[in-house]
């Protein structure tokens, strides 16, 4: 994703670096967020609902398991630890970003705020080109990937069953985001046996904890193979 | 709507703070100014790749391996992404053919 260096300002020219690498984001959360707006809007929830818990709590996958929990008894405290649990993996995201994020100033806590799988796997796999400057980068594909879940779960909540377009597998553009990212870690080899290490983990926890509560249990493995494996993957 | 407009918001409020904790939860611990401790910079070197073979997975976690279509759709177009991306090496590429590809698949061949 090299760019010619141009005359624009800094902020534009990283915008431009930014933009690309969040079309297939843009692509999957149209999908998700329209969705999720929809199905909000069948349990009563109309655009502005979604549009403010995307804003608030910003958490694909976290947001979907609340639209149950919004259509049962009343009970914020399981719902507090139901998204500690759901959205544990963002630990990790943090732990990597440390280095990346360091004086940063401003845009820290908007970084941080937004930090989601989508907006982690760019940052931290994609170099951005040398003359844009790697802190705006990363507010832009953030602030990016922030605005198309807010309003695309919006617009699901407007256009409710509008759309006649069969959207079924777009949002495989999301898997797809994350397998090529995970090709882009793997041109560098000292980056291989930590790849092998989380497909392994989070196969083997899909087996045997189910899809509903794989993500911990492979999180722990990770972690475990990681440190395990310190003295040899260290190079 | 089930839970009043001020129960609703709670609810946003809870799942907010809980999901907003798991993003700020690292940065507190091991703040700025400060350097963290070497195991915790070795885990921010590799756990990138380790996360992305995660959600690879996790994002297939719904697929049913054991009954038709045996996940078919799903390696088509993986492997469509890797040739497409071992080809060309465009990010953007490699991911629009993999997506047409599998929608064509569940919507034409597998539906």
């Amino acid at each position: 994703m090299k760019q010619p260096v141009s005359t624009a300002g800094p902020r534009l020219r990283a915008l431009r670096a930014a933009f690309p690498a969040t079309i297939p984001v843009l692509t999957g959360f149209l999908c998700l967020g329209l969705a999720y707006g929809l199905l909000m809007a069948s349990k009563g929830y109309g655009p502005l609902w979604s549009a403010l818990m995307s804003a608030v709590a910003f958490g694909g996958s976290m947001q979907y398991a609340a639209i149950t929990l919004l259509t049962t008894a009343f009970d914020p405290l399981q719902a507090f630890l139901l998204s500690l649990m759901v959205n544990a993996r963002h630990l990790f995201y943090g732990l990597s970003m440390l280095e990346k994020y360091r004086g940063l100033g401003k845009l820290r806590p908007f970084l941080i705020y937004t930090l989601c799988d989508e907006t982690f796997s760019i940052v931290s796999s994609v170099e951005p080109p040398e003359d844009v400057e790697r802190g705006a980068f990363c507010f832009w594909v953030s602030l990016l990937d922030y605005g198309y879940w807010v309003a695309a779960s919006a617009l699901g909540g407007i256009l409710g069953g509008l759309i006649t377009f069969n959207t079924a597998g777009m949002d495989f553009a999301l898997t797809a985001l994350f397998a090529v990212l995970f090709l882009e870690q793997w041109k560098k080899p000292e980056n291989r046996p930590a790849g092998l290490i989380g497909l392994a983990a989070a196969a083997a926890s899909r087996l045997f904890f189910g899809p509903g509560g794989m993500v911990i249990p492979a999180m722990l493995l990770i972690l475990a193979a990681l440190l395990g494996g310190r003295k040899r993957l260290c190079t | 709507m089930y839970l009043t407009p001020v129960q609703t918001l709670m609810m946003i409020l809870a799942v907010a703070a809980g999901t907003q904790l798991t993003r700020w939860l690292p940065f507190l611990l091991f703040p700025e100014h400060r350097q963290p401790p070497r195991t915790v910079t070795y885990l921010g070197r590799v756990l990138p790749a380790a996360m992305m073979g995660l959600l690879v997975v996790y994002c297939l976690r719904n697929v049913p391996l054991w009954a038709a279509p045996h996940a078919l759709p799903e390696a088509l177009a993986l492997a469509l992404v890797a040739v497409l991306h071992r080809w060309k090496g465009s990010v953007l590429l490699s991911i629009a053919g993999g997506t047409a590809l599998y929608m064509f698949l569940i919507q034409a061949v597998f539906a």
